[in-house]
């Protein structure tokens, strides 16, 4: 958990605990800062928006295969011990 | 060991090769990618997901199931990367997010205004558009080049995070990094890919 942050959070402090904040990872008080202060900012609601676009987008990105080689050799060995 | 473990587990000993190869199909890219932030090529990176499979195999035997399947195997993973690795010796210092903020100081407003640390109004965050804009080619492009150029640790995160749906616990497990770490080391790789989009979408840096 993240340490309590005050009540009267700036846009500066808290676009740093955004990540905190999508983690679920503040402690009460704090979550209840973060959401006081996005409830009416939309300069901070843009960036928690971008925030998770981009892991979104991070998300859709092509992940790298294993090669098929190796993969081969990995089912032969599998089959040589289990068969 | 939760049944779906225990399905897995014994599916394997008993010789599905089918059930070995989704395995190894659905695992093995997030293992490329912790072993790569171990290791200096892409060959030794796919020398040790493949010594890393033959150990699973070899210990399948002694598998107890005090971890998932899947934390096992990282963290197997993890100790033939580092053995191997370039660096493993060395301590690196715990991140901070003070030296590399999220958004420059220069876009909130000074001590001198009546609302420090609050936005500028011509700082705030520019709208991005559609969402199948940010989705588009070109854009995850630009996000494949930007976690290209991150470091090799906050790439790590971000990939085994929001690529391949790792829990914060399961990455600081496998990486031996603390919750604190691990949450500054994956904002600092994503902002650095928002900032990348923000500079595509809007044609401004950091908004």
């Amino acid at each position: 958990m993240t340490r309590a942050v005050p009540d009267d959070l700036t846009c500066q402090e808290l676009v740093d605990l955004l990540t905190a904040y999508l983690d679920d990872a503040l402690d009460p008080q704090s979550r209840r800062a973060v959401d006081g202060h996005l409830a009416d900012c939309p300069g901070c609601q843009r960036a928690l928006s971008h925030l998770r676009l981009s892991a979104r987008a991070v998300r859709a990105t092509e992940v790298e295969a294993l090669d098929p080689a190796v993969r081969e050799n990995l089912l032969m060995a599998f089959r040589r011990r289990f068969r | 060991m939760t049944g779906r473990d225990a399905d897995l587990v014994s599916d394997l000993r008993s010789g599905d090769e089918s059930a070995f190869a989704r395995l190894v199909d659905l695992w093995s890219p997030a293992m490329l990618s912790v072993a790569r932030s171990f290791v200096r090529s892409h060959a030794s990176a796919e020398d040790v997901v493949q010594e890393t499979w033959i150990a699973v195999l070899d210990g399948l035997s002694s598998f107890r199931g005090d971890a998932s399947l899947r934390t096992w195997t990282f963290r197997i993973l993890a100790n033939q990367a580092r053995r191997r690795g370039r660096d493993d010796a060395r301590v690196v210092p715990a991140e901070t997010l003070a030296d590399d903020p999220s958004y420059p100081p220069s876009s909130f407003r000074d001590a001198a205004d009546p609302w420090p640390g609050h936005w500028r109004s011509n700082a705030m965050p520019a709208d991005w558009g559609p969402e199948d804009q940010v989705l588009s080619r070109e854009a995850l492009a630009a996000v494949q080049a930007a976690l290209a150029e991150l470091p090799d640790r906050q790439r790590v995160v971000v990939e085994l995070r929001d690529v391949h749906d790792l829990s914060s616990a399961e990455v600081c497990e496998v990486l031996a990094i603390s919750p604190q770490n691990q949450r500054v080391l994956l904002h600092r790789g994503r902002t650095r890919v928002r900032r990348r989009l923000a500079a595509l979408l809007t044609g401004e840096e950091d908004r």
